[in-house]
């Protein structure tokens, strides 16, 4: 017998009160998880971000194009290694909820570019010489099933008809943070049918990925390219590419700050479901822990018990929700898959939901604690509980 | 015989401090679903605000948004020589041809190098006519013909430098402010205007972005939208009702308010229900004696039962006034986020609405209800001799 | 002749109630010598309790000195009363107080955990205790299985294992019935004859007060 088993048993002692409040707070420390998970959403684009990768879009709004003719200027840039491109295909997959990734590229300068994206050699060739190929990365593989031959329509929208692409490659990431859950597809491609159908949109691309050779130069890189372009027709804006992905993150800055506010309140209602169990436990136990200290128990070893009991509950309630992070954070991922591909849970979450239950075990416990503490022996007898 | 209400007020109030506690938790979780309600109707009704029945736009096919959008002078042209197309007060064509791009500002209190994209619209001189939801509060409209423009008084009070009287740099050259609009709850609110002739110069564009004009009469619209898909010289364009265009540019980001809202609010309130359970629960299990002692002297079971489902009701609507008082003063807040369709800033705010209130109340009353269920069933049934027995 | 193992010295003890003085206690002395079974008697309200509590060690006095074999636990601070009280007393309750979430065994044991001793030691200490109060086969019943009579032997079982100065006792046969009340007094009384242990006893009930050497009264505060 020790102080450890005792806290234990008191914790189920009710059974019914310890199994809701337990329940309570795994629901709470689940939406807290799922909250920040979705938040991480956002902060993807960061992650995957290279230093020595610099972003050249339209100086407004990267949704203007740029035009194709640019590339060969930026190149010349003192500084740069490789220019490459990409275009915001868009597009509808069968159904509006099936989102994902596609954009046009240049699979030559592409694959330099992104050496993060590791395809086999003879999928990376048979990509690069089919016209309508495509490749998609093993996350999206996986979730739609798609396997090197099959042909993936795409209803166009930005770039209106019925399109084709025939998956050649299924390639991996390097890194944790690497993106494995879009398309890519030729450029040529992409840029021959819109010369056909409206020639006016021909020879454009949505930004440039531009390799720099030093990752130090990145500002004064950036500065040259739109020096280069200023009062012209396409005005640009170089940034890091993990400014550009900031970028999105500002945009969205409303929504996340919403989604902080809601997480914190989520931890107010974790600690007050604590609290109240706590409170209504010390107060039914005043007699018995009025005899603890009769027996030579003291005022420490009592709010040992009672800051005992709140950590435990809160941590059993706090485990069970980390584990319910997962499933629900899928669950969501498709209830929104038109903005979501998917949703990681980053290790992050986990501490962060772990320290706060802890606080948070604290904390509740601790007017009760120390009410426990002060109280006097005999008053304490007296109760009923 | 019906156990007085007052038997159920006492005992909240004796056991003020758990009360308080379930009392704050539950108002918590109704704030939460009123401000997401609200939050989803002020988006709603800034579009259903922002485009006319009246109206009807004209766009390239392809185009999800109006700044990526083209129509070239000879279909603008064709277009407004139409039947369906309402004359206005000078016996011309009521149309307006529009050239829609963005600029970069900075909101106010933001880092320099934080910026957003707001829409500058350049219109005909009918552009204002055609929307009578924006009117010129401060200053004057510009003139037609001249580098001057007008900005809405909400993006002058979220950004910097637009204020009335100072100019603005862009497009290689130099706009100055001489009014501000009002533009009430639509998305014209994130918006500056000026005249489209300057605008196609400053940015070297052929033909415009958008055309909108005034319906001749009700039908006029099926007719004109069948015109436009059989005529291969406009079939490359699409028409729509003001109204519907304006709605679809937000739906993505509606659609996601709703959904993260209903799925976010689901499990709050499940934690909301457990803490009323575990307030109840306690509460039935600190008056065994006395609810053994009721039932002694003769009160039935189902009295019992009612009486602890109505303290479970009565702290669930407490909860849920307070919550929507609190979420009604969000109403004074507005935001601004980066509208999904078209990557350009759209302010509204939260709005309340009766429906949401009342949506709200039978919110709280239900997890009131569900959560004052079992123990209030577990009070009605307890063995009278067991429960006097009790300690 | 040895000092008495209490020597309760000019005891005042008031409560404060609001603004309202109560004196419960007032300038009381009172001696009792090693190996006495003393009696405490009077009506509600006289302080008996309350002089048992301040014996005790549960609470303090407002003025005077209590002596228990020489210690004067008036000025003992809180924690260090609290291990005085772990080493010298036994308390006996009206309610028993045993813990519902610890078995026979555990609820005995539980004052052995303010010691040093290991767990083998503690488990002959328990089962000593057990079997001087005739419990030995309960050990591992939780109080809710127990009558009122085993529960109080239980409790007498916590009281004496960790061989206590003194044994204090509030109404320990008040919730029984005339049988169980009979075998407590008895195991009282052997604990006393056989066991030298020193206690002291509050009651109402006279057929109590009979198995005392001594029985003393009070009323309103003072001994008569």
């Amino acid at each position: 017998m020790n102080l450890l088993k005792l806290i234990l048993r008191n914790i189920f002692r009710h059974k019914l009160r310890a199994l809701l409040t337990v329940l309570g707070i795994a629901i709470a420390v689940m939406a807290f998880g799922l909250i920040r998970t979705m938040i991480g959403a956002w902060y993807q684009g960061t992650e995957a971000s290279a230093p020595d990768r610099i972003i050249t879009r339209q100086a407004i709004s990267f949704i203007f194009p740029l035009p194709l003719a640019d590339k060969d200027q930026i190149a010349r840039v003192p500084g740069v290694k490789e220019v490459t491109y990409l275009n915001w295909f868009g597009g509808v997959y069968k159904d509006k909820n099936n989102f994902f990734a596609r954009m046009a590229c240049d699979p030559e300068s592409f694959a330099d570019i992104y050496p993060e994206y590791q395809l086999k050699p003879d999928e990376l060739a048979a990509f690069k010489k089919e016209r309508n190929a495509c490749i998609v990365g093993k996350k999206l593989a996986d979730q739609y099933h798609f396997k090197i031959g099959d042909v993936i329509p795409l209803a166009g929208d930005i770039f209106p008809g019925q399109w084709e692409f025939v998956v050649r490659g299924i390639y991996t990431g390097r890194d944790r943070s690497t993106d494995e859950s879009s398309m890519y597809f030729h450029w040529d491609y992409l840029n021959e049918r819109v010369t056909k159908s409206s020639p006016g949109r021909a020879n454009q691309v949505g930004w440039y990925v531009v390799k720099i050779n030093n990752p130090t130069e990145a500002a004064t890189v950036s500065e040259k390219i739109d020096a280069m372009f200023k009062n012209s027709d396409s005005e640009t804006k170089t940034e890091t590419e993990k400014a550009f992905a900031s970028g999105f993150i500002s945009m969205s800055s409303a929504i996340i700050s919403g989604l902080q506010i809601i997480s914190y309140v989520i931890i107010g209602i974790i600690f007050l479901v604590l609290a109240n169990t706590m409170i209504m436990t010390a107060r039914e136990r005043i007699r018995e822990y009025a005899v603890l200290k009769t027996l030579g128990f003291t005022g420490q070893h009592i709010a040992l018990l009672v800051f005992g009991e709140s950590l435990s509950i809160a941590l059993i309630g706090g485990i069970i929700g980390i584990a319910l992070i997962f499933p629900i954070s899928a669950g969501f991922a498709k209830a929104m898959a038109q903005f979501f591909s998917y949703l990681v849970v980053e290790p992050s979450t986990i501490i962060i939901a772990t320290v706060l239950t802890i606080m948070v075990g604290l904390v509740a416990g601790f007017f009760p604690a120390m009410r426990s503490m002060r109280m006097k022996i005999v008053d304490g007898l007296r109760q009923i509980g | 015989m019906k156990i007085p209400l007052s038997y159920s007020f006492r005992n909240l109030w004796t056991r003020r401090l758990t009360t308080s506690l379930t009392i704050v938790g539950l108002a918590l979780v109704v704030f939460v679903f009123a401000a997401i309600l609200m939050l989803a109707n002020g988006l709603e009704r800034t579009m259903v605000a922002t485009g006319s029945d009246e109206n009807a736009i004209v766009l390239r096919k392809s185009a999800e948004s109006e700044a990526l959008s083209s129509v070239g002078l000879d279909e603008s042209d064709i277009l407004a020589t139409q039947p369906e197309v309402a004359l206005g007060a000078d016996g011309k064509p009521f149309v307006t041809k529009e050239i829609v791009t963005m600029i970069n500002l900075s909101k106010r209190g933001a880092d320099a190098s934080d910026l957003s994209n707001v829409i500058v619209r350049g219109v005909s001189p009918a552009g204002l006519a055609l929307r009578p939801q924006v009117a010129i509060v401060e200053g004057r409209m510009f003139n037609f013909g001249s580098s001057e423009i007008i900005v809405s008084k909400g993006i002058q009070k979220q950004y910097d430098g637009v204020e009335l009287g100072g100019s603005i740099k862009f497009g290689g050259r130099s706009w100055k402010i001489v009014g501000l609009f009002d533009a009430g709850k639509t998305a014209f609110a994130s918006e500056l205007w000026t005249d489209n002739d300057q605008i196609r110069q400053a940015f070297n564009r052929q033909g415009f972005s958008v055309m909108i004009f005034r319906l001749k009469d009700k039908e006029a619209f099926n007719t004109i939208k069948s015109k436009i898909e059989a005529d291969p010289r406009l079939n490359d364009l699409k028409v729509l009702r003001e109204k519907d265009f304006y709605a679809a540019e937000s739906e993505l980001l509606a659609t996601f308010i709703r959904i993260l809202g209903l799925m976010v609010t689901i499990i709050f309130s499940f934690g909301a229900m457990i803490g009323a359970m575990i307030t109840m629960y306690a509460a039935v299990a600190n008056r065994t004696v006395e609810i053994g002692t009721l039932r002694a002297l003769g009160f039935k079971r189902r009295s019992v039962l009612a009486a602890f489902l109505f303290e479970s009701l009565f702290l669930a609507l407490i909860g849920g006034v307070a919550g929507l008082l609190i979420a009604s003063l969000m109403q004074f807040i507005s935001v601004s986020t980066t509208n999904f369709t078209t990557f350009s800033e759209i302010a509204f705010s939260f709005s309340l609405s009766p429906s949401i209130i009342i949506t709200t109340l039978i919110f709280a009353a239900v997890m009131g209800f569900v959560g004052g269920f079992l123990p209030s069933f577990r009070a009605a049934r307890l063995n009278i001799i067991s429960a006097l027995r009790s300690s | 002749m040895a000092d008495a193992i209490v020597q309760v010295k000019n005891v005042t003890k008031t409560y404060k109630r609001d603004t309202i003085q109560i004196p419960v206690l007032q300038s009381l002395s009172l001696d009792v010598p090693e190996g006495e079974f003393l009696a405490l008697m009077g009506p509600s309200g006289s302080g008996k309790t309350t002089l048992l509590n301040l014996i005790a060690g549960i609470d303090r006095p407002t003025g005077g000195e209590i002596l228990v074999q020489n210690t004067n636990i008036a000025k003992l601070g809180e924690s260090a009363l609290a291990t005085w009280r772990s080493q010298h007393i036994g308390f006996v309750f009206q309610f028993y107080n045993l813990l519902p979430v610890l078995t026979a065994f555990e609820n005995v044991e539980l004052p052995l955990l303010l010691t040093k001793l290991n767990k083998k030691q503690r488990k002959e200490h328990v089962e000593t205790a057990l079997n001087v109060v005739g419990l030995a086969d309960r050990m591992k019943h939780y109080p809710k299985q127990l009558s009122g009579g085993q529960e109080q032997r239980v409790a007498i079982a916590r009281a004496i294992v960790t061989d206590p100065t003194l044994i204090v006792a509030d109404e320990p046969t008040g919730d029984l019935d005339k049988k169980s009340a009979e075998e407590i007094l008895n195991l009282m009384q052997q604990l006393n004859e056989e066991y030298k242990k020193t206690i002291v006893m509050v009651t109402h009930d006279p057929h109590a007060a009979e198995r005392a050497h001594k029985v003393r009264h009070l009323e309103k505060g003072e001994l008569l």
